[in-house]
Parts: C-alpha cells; sequence; structure tokens
C-alpha cells in the first residue's frame, strides 16, 4: 500500500553550488499542491566546498518539528554518499547520479538504489561550467517530480513566478525539469510507493523562516534603528529588516531613508548604539547569537539598572564558545536571563516558530518600553534559518504601540520636578523623558549607584531603595508577560513542559504517545520571569518532563530559582546534539522515564 | 560620583546671552575632582563656550564612558540630559543617540583610558562613521581613579611617581584621527583657556566627528618632575601652530579682526572660522602635510597645539546614509509599519 503524504526527502549536496533554489523549488511546489512541508537546512560553517543538506519532511498532518527518519535520500555529493546511505530508512530510496560507477553504493539491500546521470545529461545539453551545476540541481527536483508523483503544472508555475523578470531563464530551467523528470519515468517504475497527493491543508498558511519573520515585526513595530555585527546564524534577521526597510521605509517624496541601519565594529558596539537609541527614543533593536550576548553583558547590566528599554534577538546556535555556528541549541537561557555582573535579571521570551518571531517581535518592543528594561528574544537556529509552515501573518491596523510612562513637554513643564527613579504608580516602573524634550526633564543617566532621585550615591539605604525597587519591577513584569500555552488532555499527574522549537516536536510526540494510550498534560512558556499559571501548572502535576535543547538542564534550573519549583518533579529530557529537536526523541525519552517507573 | 547642585545665586549684572540666560545658567553640580585638575578647567571653558553660543541647554547631550574626564558631565549644564556608560564605550552610546535624533548637540568626554586603550575600537570607528559630534580627550597620561598607571598616552622616558618610566610608544589621538578621517582636529591644554573656548566653540558648531584632543594635567599623580603630561613640561613646549577664532553667523568679520594673514573658512552653519597661522609652513586643511608636520614637530619634543585640520566637506553619518531630515524618534510609529493589506500581499512570496 502507498504511504502518501508521509515522506522525508534529504538532498546532499555541497555547499556553494546553488542547491538552495532548487530545494526551494521543491519544497514550494509540495505545498502548492495544498501538502504541509517542514524544511530543514543542515549546514557547514563554510563558504564553498563542504557538505550540505537540505531535508523536506512531508507531513499530510501538518507536524512543526523534523522526521528522524529518511525515506528518500538524493547522494549528490560523493563525499558524503556513504554516510547519506546509511541514513535512509529500510525500504527507502537512494539517488545517486550514474554518470559514475559508485561500488560503495552495492552494500545495502534494504533500499533501493536508483541511478540518474544528472551529470552527463546536464553536460550534453548545457554549456559552461556555473551552468552545468546549477542544472544539475533542477534536475534532480525533475526525478523527485516525477518518482512523488508533484504536479508538473505547479513547478511550471512557480519558475515563471520565479524568473518573472528574467523570462529567458525559464526555458532552460524547464529544460532541466525535464532531464530528471523524462528520465526517471523511463527508468524507473514512477511513483514510488511514497508519494504526495494534492490535498487542502495549506490553505491560510505560509512557509517562512524565524529571522525573516522577525525582521519584517522589526519593520511593523516601527523600529528605526538597528546595530548588529554579522555573526551565523543571526544575520539574515538584520538582512530581512534591511530588505523590508529598502521596500517600506523610503520616504516617497525625499527619496531618503526613515530607518537607520549601522554595522557596528563588534557586538559591543551593537548593543552600546541600541542603548543610545532607546534612551533618545526610537525603537532601537539588535540581532546576535551566543557568543554576541557574552559580550553584550556588560551593556545588558547597564541597560537593567540604568532601566533603558533595548530589543535584542538572540538566535542561539551551539556552544560552548565558538561552539558549532552552524548547529541548533536552546543553551543560552541561563546566560541570558542573569547577563552580567551583580544582581541582573532580563526578561526573556521564547517563540516557537517564525510566525510568533513575527508577534514577539512587535510584542518586545512595546515590554521593553513599558518595562524600561532590555528584551530579548530568545529564537534558535532552527527556527531562524528553518523554513516552518506557519498560520499566515496578520497585523492588525488599530494596533497602539505601548511607549511606556514617557513624559511630554506639556507634562514636564506642568510638573513642579521630575525625578526620574521614583515609583510614583507602585509598580516598580518609574517615569522617564527623552533629550531634547524639556529642560525640566534632564537626569543624568548612570550606571553607578543612584537614588530614586536620580542623584549619584554610595549610601547603603539609598542603593537598596533602588535595587530592591527594580523587584517591584520584576514583579510587575510576570504580570504582564504572555502566560503560558496549556493543554489538558484528561485528568492525570504527569505532564510535558517545554518553551520555543521545542514546541512542535512536544505536541508531535504527544499525538504520537497518545495512540500508545500514554497521554500527558501539557504546558509550553513563552517568557522569563515565569508567569503564576507555570508554578501552578507544576504545582498540579507529580510528575513534569522538562523537554529543552541544551547539556544541562537549564530551563529546569530557571523554573527552580525563579518559580522555586519542586525539583524532585522536573525530570530533564535533553536534547542537544546540535540538530534540532525531533518527536521520536521525546516519545522515546518519555516511555524510557515511564518504564523506570518514573511518572505518576 | 557626587552630585551636589550648586546655590542658583546670580549676580544682576551678570551678562546674558541671546536666550536670556547667564553663564551660571550653565554651570552643573560641584566638582568633585581634585583641586587643580586640568579637567575643571575644560569644565570652564565648556560652560563659557555653550554659554557663548546661545544652546539651549536641553538641546545639549552630554555623553561619557567612565574615568575622572567621564565625570565631568555632572558638572556642567545640568539642564541637559547626561548620559554616563560604561567604560571605553561611550562612542557606540552617542552613535545610537545621534542616529535616534539628529538634532541634539552631542558633547563627548573622555579620557586617554577610556578612548585609547579600553575604548580604542569604538574611538576609531565613530570616526571612521564621521559622527557628528565633539569629542574631547581629556589627556593627562595616566589611570587617576585607580591611582596612578600609565595610560596608552604616556610619552616614552615619562616618569611615574613611583616605578621605572615608560618605554612603551604612546598613541597619540591627533595622528590616529587624522589617518581615519576625522573632519575636524584640534590639540589644546586645559590652562590655555584663550585658545580653548573657540575651539570647543567650533567644535560643537562642526557637522561631523570634531576631536579635541586637550592636555589636562593629573595634578595627583601625573604633575611632577620628568612627566610629559605636567603642566611645567606643558608650558614649556607645547606651541601654537594655528590660532582660530569663532565667528558667528550674523557677526560682521572685518569688524571683529584686524587684517593680516587671516584664513576665514566658513562653516555649514554660516559661522566662520579665522585660522590665523603662526607657522607660515603650516597648512590645516591638507591631510598629508599635517601628518607630516605633526611627526616632526613630535620628533623635536615639541607640542603642537590649535586647530590641526579641518574638512568641512565631507558629509556626516545622517548624509552618508541618506536618512530623513527629521529625527528618527519624531516620526509617528503608525505611520513606519507598511499595514494589513500590504502584509497580506506580501505574504504571497512565501507561497
Amino acid at each position: 500500500m502507498a504511504t502518501v503524504n508521509d515522506v522525508v526527502i534529504k538532498i546532499g549536496t555541497v555547499n556553494g553550488t546553488g542547491s538552495a533554489s532548487a530545494n526551494g523549488l521543491l519544497r514550494k511546489s509540495i505545498f502548492r499542491m495544498g501538502v504541509p512541508v517542514v524544511g530543514k537546512n543542515y549546514f557547514p560553517s563554510n563558504i564553498q566546498g563542504l557538505p550540505t543538506w537540505y531535508e523536506i519532511r512531508v507531513t499530510g498532518d501538518g507536524y512543526q518539528a523534523r522526521s528522524n527518519r529518511v525515506d528518500i535520500m538524493v547522494a549528490m555529493n560523493a563525499q558524503t554518499y556513504v554516510r547519506d546511505m546509511a541514513d535512509i530508512a529500510p525500504g527507502g530510496w537512494l539517488i545517486y547520479d550514474s554518470t559514475w560507477p559508485r561500488s560503495t553504493l552495492l552494500n545495502r539491500d534494504d533500499i533501493t538504489v536508483i541511478g540518474i546521470p544528472f551529470s552527463k545529461m546536464c553536460n550534453e545539453r548545457f554549456n559552461g561550467v556555473r551552468d552545468r551545476i546549477l542544472m544539475k540541481n533542477i534536475a534532480y527536483v525533475g526525478a523527485i517530480a516525477a518518482l512523488i508523483d508533484i504536479d508538473m503544472d505547479i513547478i511550471t508555475t512557480l519558475l515563471e513566478e520565479t524568473f518573472a523578470t528574467k523570462a529567458h531563464l525559464i526555458g532552460s530551467n524547464m529544460e532541466a525539469i525535464h532531464l530528471g523528470y523524462d528520465y526517471a519515468k523511463e527508468h524507473v517504475s514512477c511513483p514510488l510507493a511514497m508519494r504526495v497527493e494534492a490535498i487542502d491543508a495549506t490553505a491560510g498558511h505560509i512557509v517562512i523562516d524565524g529571522n525573516t519573520a522577525a525582521g519584517l515585526g522589526c519593520v511593523y513595530a516601527g523600529a528605526t534603528v538597528g546595530a548588529w555585527y554579522p555573526i551565523t546564524p543571526s544575520t539574515s534577521l538584520m538582512d530581512a529588516f534591511r530588505d523590508f526597510c529598502g521596500k517600506y521605509r523610503i520616504d516617497p517624496e525625499t527619496g531618503k531613508r526613515t530607518y537607520c541601519i549601522i554595522q557596528a565594529e563588534d557586538e559591543l558596539a551593537a548593543i552600546g548604539m541600541v542603548l543610545g537609541a532607546a534612551w533618545n527614543g526610537a525603537r532601537s533593536f539588535t540581532s546576535t547569537s551566543g557568543p554576541g550576548i557574552s559580550l553584550m553583558s556588560e551593556f545588558l547590566g547597564y541597560g537593567y539598572y540604568a532601566e533603558i528599554p533595548a530589543v535584542i534577538f538572540n538566535v542561539q546556535r551551539t556552544g560552548p564558545s565558538t561552539g558549532m555556528p552552524t548547529r541548533t541549541q536552546q543553551c543560552d537561557l541561563l546566560c541570558c536571563a542573569y547577563a552580567s555582573h551583580g544582581d541582573t535579571k532580563h526578561v526573556l521570551l521564547f517563540p516557537a516558530n517564525p510566525g510568533e518571531c513575527f508577534h514577539t517581535a512587535v510584542m518586545a518592543f512595546d515590554l521593553a518600553e513599558r518595562l524600561q528594561t532590555p528584551v530579548i528574544v530568545m529564537s534558535d537556529l532552527d527556527i531562524g534559518m528553518n523554513d516552518w509552515m506557519v498560520p499566515e501573518l496578520e497585523w492588525d491596523d488599530s494596533y497602539v504601540p505601548d511607549r511606556g510612562k514617557v513624559l511630554s513637554a506639556q507634562e514636564l513643564e506642568n510638573m513642579e520636578s521630575f525625578y526620574r527613579y521614583l515609583d510614583v504608580d507602585g509598580d516598580g516602573i518609574p517615569y522617564r523623558t527623552l533629550p531634547g524634550v524639556h529642560p525640566k526633564g534632564a537626569y543624568f543617566t548612570r550606571g553607578s549607584g543612584h537614588t530614586k532621585f536620580g542623584g549619584y550615591t554610595e549610601d547603603s539605604n539609598a542603593y537598596k531603595d533602588g535595587v530592591d525597587r527594580l523587584l517591584i519591577k520584576w514583579e510587575t513584569a510576570r504580570s504582564i508577560l504572555p502566560p503560558p500555552e496549556i493543554r489538558y488532555s484528561k485528568f492525570n499527574r504527569t505532564a510535558l513542559l517545554t518553551l520555543g522549537s521545542g514546541d512542535g516536536a512536544c505536541k508531535e510526540a504527544l499525538d504520537r504517545l497518545q495512540k500508545q494510550n500514554v497521554s500527558l498534560n501539557y504546558c509550553r512558556v513563552k517568557a522569563f520571569p515565569f508567569s503564576d499559571e507555570v508554578g501552578e501548572f507544576i504545582e498540579q502535576h507529580d510528575i513534569v518532563y522538562v523537554v529543552e535543547q541544551n547539556r544541562d538542564g537549564q530551563f529546569r534550573t530557571l523554573l527552580i530559582n525563579d518559580i522555586e519549583a519542586d525539583q524532585k518533579k522536573l525530570i530533564s529530557l535533553l536534547h542537544y546534539d546540535g540538530m534540532p529537536i525531533n518527536s521520536g526523541f521525546v516519545v522515546s525519552r518519555v516511555l524510557e522515564e515511564l518504564a523506570r517507573g518514573r511518572a505518576a | 560620583m557626587s552630585y551636589i547642585r550648586k546655590p542658583k545665586v546670580t549676580h544682576p549684572g551678570l551678562a546674558r546671552n541671546k536666550l536670556g540666560l547667564t553663564a551660571r545658567d550653565y554651570e552643573g553640580a560641584i566638582s568633585t575632582l581634585c583641586a587643580g585638575c586640568g579637567h575643571d578647567s575644560i569644565t570652564a571653558a565648556i560652560v563659557r563656550a555653550v554659554f557663548e553660543l546661545n544652546v539651549k541647554p536641553h538641546m545639549l547631550a552630554k555623553m561619557s564612558g567612565i574615568g575622572c574626564s567621564s565625570k565631568t558631565p555632572a558638572y556642567f549644564v545640568s539642564e541637559a540630559h547626561g548620559f554616563n556608560s560604561v567604560h571605553g564605550r561611550m562612542p557606540s552610546v552617542t552613535t545610537g543617540a545621534n542616529a535616534a535624533n539628529r538634532d541634539l548637540m552631542y558633547i563627548g568626554l573622555s579620557g586617554d583610558g577610556d578612548s585609547l586603550s579600553i575604548g580604542v575600537g569604538q574611538f576609531v570607528h565613530a570616526i571612521r562613521r564621521n559622527l557628528n559630534m565633539c569629542y574631547i580627550i581629556e589627556n593627562n597620561g595616566v589611570y587617576g581613579l585607580t591611582k596612578g598607571q600609565f595610560s596608552a598616552t604616556a610619552d616614552i622616558g615619562s616618569k611615574p611617581k613611583k616605578g621605572q618610566p615608560n618605554t612603551q610608544e604612546p598613541i597619540d589621538p591627533v595622528s590616529m584621527a587624522l589617518s581615519l578621517g576625522a573632519t575636524y582636529i584640534a590639540r589644546s591644554f586645559s590652562g590655555d583657556r584663550e585658545q580653548l573656548v573657540p575651539l570647543i566653540k567650533a567644535a560643537l558648531i562642526h557637522r561631523g566627528f570634531a576631536l579635541l584632543d586637550i592636555i589636562s594635567p593629573c595634578v595627583t599623580f601625573n604633575d611632577h618632575e620628568g612627566s610629559t603630561k605636567s603642566y611645567a613640561h606643558t608650558r614649556q613646549f607645547y606651541h601654537h601652530v594655528v590660532d582660530m577664532d569663532y565667528v558667528p553667523p550674523a557677526e560682521d568679520i572685518k569688524a571683529a579682526y584686524a587684517d593680516g594673514d587671516v584664513m576665514p573658512i566658513k562653516m555649514h552653519d554660516g559661522s566662520t572660522i579665522l585660522l590665523r597661522k603662526v607657522d607660515k609652513n603650516y597648512d590645516p586643511t591638507s591631510r598629508a602635510l599635517s601628518f607630516k608636520y605633526l611627526r616632526e614637530r613630535f620628533n623635536a619634543g615639541e607640542i603642537t597645539t590649535g586647530l590641526l585640520y579641518l574638512d568641512e566637506a565631507r558629509p556626516e553619518m545622517h548624509e552618508l546614509m541618506g536618512n530623513v531630515d527629521t529625527p528618527l524618534s519624531q516620526l509617528p510609529l503608525d505611520e513606519l509599519h507598511p499595514g494589513k493589506d500590504e502584509l497580506k500581499k506580501l505574504q504571497d512570496r512565501y507561497r
């Protein structure tokens, strides 16, 4: 019996050969058939010549995580043939370029090997080294189209859209598609036992990566200053902001920019610029990754203590140190929560997918200005650089930005005197003023000890007043941050708890466990400090499996530290090999724990 | 730093500027630096300069890092916002602040440790961007707050109060700024108020990065015999290569100055700088010649002072980027998002 709309295709190529557009074409053509897809990049920290993979999970059920299975491997890179073949699930297919004989391909009898002479066909048909390489990629798209039954009309339409301004390329690309398609049709019995079939499960959805969505969110939030230092995997966030600004932030009359992007000399400067701009009333942000956070730490503490809004996107990658820059983890939770020396703590937001990156970006600016403090959006490489199917992004034109407690010239004029750090409203959030507004608003911003009036102090009581008020503000933050997403299956005392990109894998795992008669309650945390609902959820259960993507159980540590969660209840399920988490991991770890009797 | 407000007692006969303010209105808290510190003289010169320029106090932004010099923004113009940032990072904060609001006047106070050791990277890159600000280095060759270690500007052979003379090459901020493309470069001495006030005024008016390297002796740790940053040494070896006067836009230049070897340079706001070359061989509009001249005088042990280089033509950061004239912080947020319909349309590319 054929398997329909549940297949994983993995393509191994050499980086720098232009396979990204071919892979995008393949992914989009399936999506246009109404079938949900997940696209994952596994790429090296390198410019050209090293192995890279793209994995397309076709999931009629619309799951978001990667699958831990490969059904069809397109092994275009001789360097990785052996391991690529080993990756294929029993019963799967290996497609390789049969222009050259590969004796090592003969040693697995539980898979089907399909040889297609991509190079030979492209060398005969196209001229020039570059063209031949590019077209070889397009040709494998054609072959897969034949093998899994992708609608050729959709491929044609996509090529027409892609090359709308370069019409002469449509013909040659279509030719390359047909080289692969026709060869497969002629030599293989198509379609294979795993194939796609048009359904209607993608309406109202898009496929987008988190960095693009976050960059777009910054445009919608009204950010005007972006300062950054290039670092993988966050770079494409500022690139996206720049592209969208190029389209939406050019004054039509003068042709001048209503935004300012500064490529800083390092991350220390990037965060300094963000704080300077926010202090001066602009919505400003930076995008970075782990090593950048380490460098920004001194200023993050300054922002916390001097109470300056800032938005920081941390697209987490694998640490420690330089780690694996092109692999994913959630390994900066502790370092971001408490970045900087002294008693410092920061508001963190945990988007679970690119759609949430867009909305979280807007929310981050509102919260940073409301709370007058740095807010760190904790994305990761999996969210930031991979292709996720998410509901169409929506925008409400009646959105009113929350600029927080900023005094106007008129308000200052009417005041007898202004003091920067007075807790007038009892919520721990003082009023602030912007430079250039009114002489009465002047104050001296400093990271040194200060009184509630804004003056320098070395007095113990005045100092304590200030840092104690910041705790009141911390509790205010807790009360206004987004509450967790909670799902109760039925009455039971065991639960799954995760955050960020763990969401997709966990939800799929819950379905799979349900089928094995294991039902768990579920909580996905969206922000730190943790809102009361998180503590209550843990209270309600005897065993809580904490799923996170780092070695040391940092999320669990935060739960114990911030809300005094009972650590005996919290069992860590840790995924930290650098690959995006998958449901298979969660299922097997839960079953393992159950077998050991660690359940309620 | 301490924050003691000065009592506002004003003599009725005090001179008032065009805004009706007296020089006292441009003062700040009482300085807590050592008695006789060069930095306090610079503070006084700044007060004079902004008073004479009729600067609206709240339109000035006072930026600094960490160190004795970085304390000084508390000691002038208390009706201006101040930002006492972290060590060596004043340039980045000022860059961001200026990016957000290009209408304010930015004055940065830094020291030789803050700018040329821990903060040398940010100093360099602010210059490359031609950030529109007046950047003052209060240069005393020594770390004061941590009790007298050499800084990166200490000259070879300069003797500390205790320990061995310095053996490392000093960093000269003026040569650095010349090579990096700063558009206004001056050197002066905290003890020479006559020279200092017009230099600060023109630096504030200059559109672009204005560097003022001011030798400012540390009376506690670096004013002894054998120090090359002492009052005595500076007085003996410093030499005006160019004298300068600043003439505001409305004033008649001929009336103010007698004829002579005067070179007028128009500033972007209509004011004029009048240069009187003391040394006829000096050309403050040529980077290459300035560099050569300064190096030669340095080798001869002289401290060359005055307006050493000026380029009024090069665009500043916002102009280089092509940003709107309105400060970005004043653009209404609801005009900055493309709206619901556009978002819908835009997403076709993700299907």
